[in-house]
């Protein structure tokens, strides 16, 4: 038991408690803050992991951005509870026992198949994260400039997507 | 000094309830934040490879991943607009005008 | 690359505009052209020829300054198969950025006239819209002519070849569907086809020399082909004298030879600016451009050379004395083009290419001006019939009387023997439109007379013009014309006569011209009331007669004046500039010079009347008439080949093909077969019993499945993501298990 696997193994907890906590609450703003607390200890693995850059992305794109405009369309729609309905009765047994099954195949799978003796030491703080960046961002403009620029086009057409979908019709505004 | 198969099966449990979220909840507010989840999850393996092979490439994947994940959201979330104004409800078992 | 360098080291990184400056001219004309005005689309395609021309130059002197050095440029790879390795590369050196500048640069003089003539002639003709179809076509053909004379390989030739063979079809056929007289009929495109035909004869020949080439020598390169040829080192081995005479007849071919040469008079049919590029002053010089770089070849086979010489000298012969027969003012230039390009292929078989080069550029020069300026005369008298039309129709009864009193028809006797082979046609294409009443021939010299007073600018271009083609000290046609026939005079006494006959009847037939059309009295009201032709027509004009009497200055037979001499020694190895000759140049001139004073004697003193027939008719009795029917090539060829081909063609596709073939073996044996067969064996047992109803149990079937399956599709989304959970799991567990 070395230290960095307590701190992974607490994170862990967090991280599944958290994702579970989204899926069972009945409020869905409740879901959109355990999901908030889920992306940041995920953040918090990226850190672990030597990936600053991403772990920032993380938190401010996925639990800043996205996150709030979750919780920006939940409460502007006010449908936090929904109404319990009795439409397909056996959907969930059936789904928990297959989501075990899928756990416990992928477990196995990884253990007894694709197990790797790689082992992931913590970086020292604050080594070379600069140069890290550096080295990522030459690699992201050079070697993956066309899939950067294709990615700019595609948050261009999801943003006019969006406002055409939600733009009021206005009758006899042609 | 955490194995990687340690990342890579708190990946797959993450991804497995991201599924089961899509899977048993109702909203469809929630079954988007499920994905979200199992985006994650993949994100986290990829990470995880990334840390493990020590190349970056694993890492502009999630950062591309991150992109198309608000690309999604953005229009997800304006359709879910529009449903609930048309509908006046987002259960998503009341949208099965599609049935056979 | 920066400035200073390229003027240190050349320019030879801006090749490739050659090819692409007038390729990228064509493609605003095509796309944008629609838009613009005419003057915007010809000044466009003349930039995208001046940028050729300017390019050309930079070229040229790139090749100076690396003193003669010649220069590959790389453009991109091409074919590379098996043995066979080619790329598309330029060659640069001082052989073909002389061949690149005479084409730009008359090119691009002759775009310019073009602006004005297509302007009227498309008005004249009543379809305005093909203006810019004429400039893109004339870009296309600088393009294909630069790809001709730039490529480093017999195939990259050949590409620009076909080019401008096809610019050549397009051009001549441009007003296709009328002739040349503007009628409704299929004459010109007739012509269009007849030059592609014929053409396509020679370049058989040329693909024949290449595959010689690649199968002895395993390329297509011309210094890897030199290099073999030379490895051979034998004298008139078999290989290279069949090499040569394939490519003979090529050359035959494009540059109008014997017995290929029928095309170019026809080809008059396209407008004027046409057959003073391609068909006088660039492409048909493209088979003697072939000869001079394939010199290497040709200097070890002499009995191909000879061969060579001799087909030039006779075509320039015999061309010569259709010439004095012809009426129609193009077809006795175009003549004359064929009996020059016989005195420049002559030269290049005797291996003196630095003559027949010169002779080319100067010939470029004055040809080009003379088949413009003719073209102006043609306008002129246009502009003057339409002119004396609209003054008939306003003075609809005073009409008669004034004709009557002028004794000037409107219509000339004798003028339908003239366009006898454009009826012919009509004849045959029975379904030509309406005929026009109008049968007014503009080209017809016949028709003119006096010009001299109305279209002055034109006369004196046209004097130019005619005296540098007859020779006469001191224009370009001498110098260029005089080198060929010293060196003729040296080495082939025959040659050398033929040659000198020629010039002579050079002269004589541009001096019959020249009388016949600009002195004497009108003899057509349109030749009286002929206008002169606007500026943007004339000055290119003046442009090319200032060169056509300079042009001699490139070559003069004194020492240190072998300019184009030394200079294309750089690439065909210096060759022994020879001394002026006063013996050859004296006989030459005396004979060009009393050839003109015949033809004073004859058409000049008393000047041709109207419906008078050719005072040359009655001494000469059947040589005239034999020149006049352009010694009845054509009809022989028509007996000789066409009508026997057709014949064969017709039998073919109507006994063998249509009923043998078609009626019998198709319908009969193998049709009725095969009918018996499927009726009775295949519909009534395997086709219904079998087929029929194991599609029939397939789709009650399928109705069936898809009734029990529609339940599944109980339209919950989450469902459909429950089966492909399930789906997950289940390849996840034959991954495990398997």
């Amino acid at each position: 038991m070395n230290a960095d696997l307590i701190v992974f193994l607490v994170l862990s907890l967090i991280t599944l408690a958290s994702a579970l906590g989204m899926l069972f609450s009945n409020n869905a703003v409740y879901s959109a803050l355990f999901l908030v607390l889920n992306f940041v200890t995920v953040a918090v693995f990226y850190l672990l992991l030597g990936a600053p850059f991403i772990a920032m992305s993380q938190i401010t794109v996925y639990a800043g951005a996205i996150m709030v405009l979750f919780l920006f369309v939940i409460m502007l729609l006010g449908t936090e509870n929904l109404a319990p309905s009795n439409s397909l009765p056996w959907q969930k047994p059936l789904a928990i026992l297959l989501a075990v099954i899928l756990a416990v195949e992928s477990i196995y799978l990884v253990f007894a198949r694709a197990s790797s003796s790689a082992v992931i030491t913590a970086p020292e703080l604050a080594t070379n994260s600069m140069e890290n960046l550096r080295e990522m961002a030459m690699t992201l403009f050079n070697e993956f400039l066309l899939p950067f620029e294709v990615t700019s086009i595609l948050l261009l057409v999801a943003m006019v997507g969006a406002i055409v979908l939600t733009k009021q019709e206005k009758a006899g505004a042609k | 000094m955490v194995p990687v198969d340690y990342y890579i099966i708190l990946s797959a449990i993450l991804f497995t309830i991201g599924a089961l979220g899509v899977l048993i909840r109702r909203n469809p507010l929630i079954i988007f934040m499920s994905i979200e989840l199992m985006l994650n999850a993949g994100n986290l393996a990829f990470v995880a490879f990334s840390s493990v092979h020590k190349s970056f490439d694993g890492q502009i994947f999630v950062f591309f991943v991150i992109a198309v994940a608000a690309a999604e959201v953005a229009v997800g979330l304006a359709l879910i607009v529009e449903i609930f104004k048309t509908k006046k409800n987002i259960n998503i078992d009341d949208m099965n005008s599609l049935k056979g | 690359m920066h400035l200073s360098e390229a003027i240190n080291s050349g320019f030879f990184f801006l090749a490739p505009w050659l090819v692409f400056a007038p390729i990228v001219g064509l493609l605003i004309n095509l796309i944008f052209g629609r838009q613009f005005s005419e003057k915007t689309v010809g000044t466009v395609a003349s930039l995208a020829s001046g940028a050729a021309f300017v390019v050309s130059v930079l070229l040229a002197y790139s090749v100076s300054i690396n003193h003669g050095e010649m220069m590959r440029w790389r453009l991109a790879e091409w074919i590379h198969i098996g043995q066979l390795s080619l790329d598309w590369t330029f060659r640069i050196d001082s052989l073909s950025t002389t061949m690149m500048l005479v084409i730009s640069g008359v090119g691009t003089l002759i775009h310019i006239y073009a602006i004005g003539y297509m302007h009227e002639d498309v008005r004249f003709k009543n379809d305005v819209g093909r203006f810019r179809r004429f400039f893109i076509f004339l870009n296309l053909f600088i393009a294909s002519m630069m790809i001709l004379v730039s490529g480093d390989s017999y195939l990259m030739l050949f590409v620009g070849w076909e080019g401008v063979g096809l610019c050549s079809f397009l051009l001549i056929g441009f007003w296709y569907e009328m002739d040349i007289l503007g009628r409704s009929s299929w004459a010109n495109s007739d012509a269009a086809k007849k030059a592609f035909i014929v053409n396509r004869v020679g370049d058989f020949g040329f693909l024949i020399a290449a595959f010689l080439m690649f199968w002895n020598f395993h390329s297509l390169q011309f210094d890897e082909v030199f290099e073999g040829v030379r490895a051979l080192s034998a004298i008139n081995s078999p290989v290279t004298i069949a090499i040569t005479l394939f490519l003979l007849v090529g050359v035959a071919g494009k540059s109008a030879q014997i017995p290929l040469y029928i095309w170019l008079p026809d080809a008059m049919a396209g407008p004027t600016p046409v057959s003073a590029l391609i068909h006088a002053a660039t492409m048909v010089t493209a088979g003697v451009y072939l000869v001079i770089r394939s010199a290497p070849i040709y200097a070890t086979a002499p009995d191909a050379q000879h061969v060579v010489a001799m087909t030039g000298a006779v075509t320039a012969l015999f061309a010569a004395t259709i010439a004095v027969g012809q009426y129609d003012i193009k077809k006795v230039l175009a003549y004359s083009t064929i009996s020059q390009l016989g005195f420049m292929v002559a030269a290049v078989g005797m291996g003196a290419y630095v003559a027949g080069m010169f002779h080319l550029i100067t010939h470029a020069f004055f040809k080009a001006l003379l088949f413009l300026s003719a073209g102006s005369v043609i306008l002129g008298l246009e502009r003057g019939h339409h002119h004396a039309e609209h003054a008939a129709h306003a003075h609809h009864d005073e009409k008669p009387k004034k004709k009557a009193k002028n004794n000037i028809p409107s219509k000339v006797e004798g003028h339908e023997e003239v366009s006898h082979g454009h009826d012919d046609h009509e004849a045959e294409h029975g379904e030509a439109r309406v005929e026009s009443v109008e049968t007014f021939d503009p080209g017809d010299m016949r028709n003119m007379g006096g010009l001299r007073k109305t279209m002055p600018v034109t006369f004196w271009l046209y004097m130019i013009g005619t005296v540098a083609l007859a020779g006469i000290f001191p224009f370009a046609g001498f110098w260029s014309k005089d080198e060929i026939l010293l060196d003729a005079s040296l080495h082939f006494t025959t040659i050398y006569w033929l040659l000198t006959a020629a010039a002579f009847l050079t002269a004589f037939y541009m001096g019959r011209q020249i009388w016949m059309v600009f002195f004497g009295e009108p003899r057509h009201e349109a030749a009286a009331h002929a206008e002169e032709s606007p500026k943007v027509m004339t000055l290119p004009l003046v442009v090319l007669a200032v060169l056509s009497v300079a042009g001699g200055a490139l070559n003069l037979p004194f020492e240190g004046f072998h300019n184009l001499g030394h200079w294309l020694g750089y690439t065909i190895g210096e060759v022994e500039s020879l001394p002026l000759d006063l013996k050859v140049a004296g006989i030459s001139t005396a004979l060009a010079l009393l050839a003109i004073l015949i033809s004073w004697f004859i058409y000049g003193r008393n000047p041709l009347k109207v419906n008078q027939p050719d005072p040359l008719k009655k001494p000469l009795g059947p040589i005239f008439k034999g020149m006049e029917s352009k010694w009845m090539v054509d009809e022989i060829y028509q007996a000789l080949i066409i009508t026997p081909f057709t014949k064969i063609s017709y039998f073919l596709a109507d006994v063998i093909d249509w009923r043998f073939w078609h009626d019998f073996v198709h319908d009969k044996v193998i049709a009725g077969t095969y009918n018996w067969v499927s009726e009775i064996g295949l519909n009534r047992y395997a086709d219904q019993k079998v087929i029929d109803a194991f599609a029939n149990w397939l789709a009650d079937a399928t109705q069936w499945v898809s009734a029990a399956m529609r339940k599944v599709q109980n339209g919950f989304v989450r469902s459909y993501a429950l089966s492909v959970m399930l789906g997950v799991v289940l390849i996840l567990g034959y991954l495990i298990f398997k």
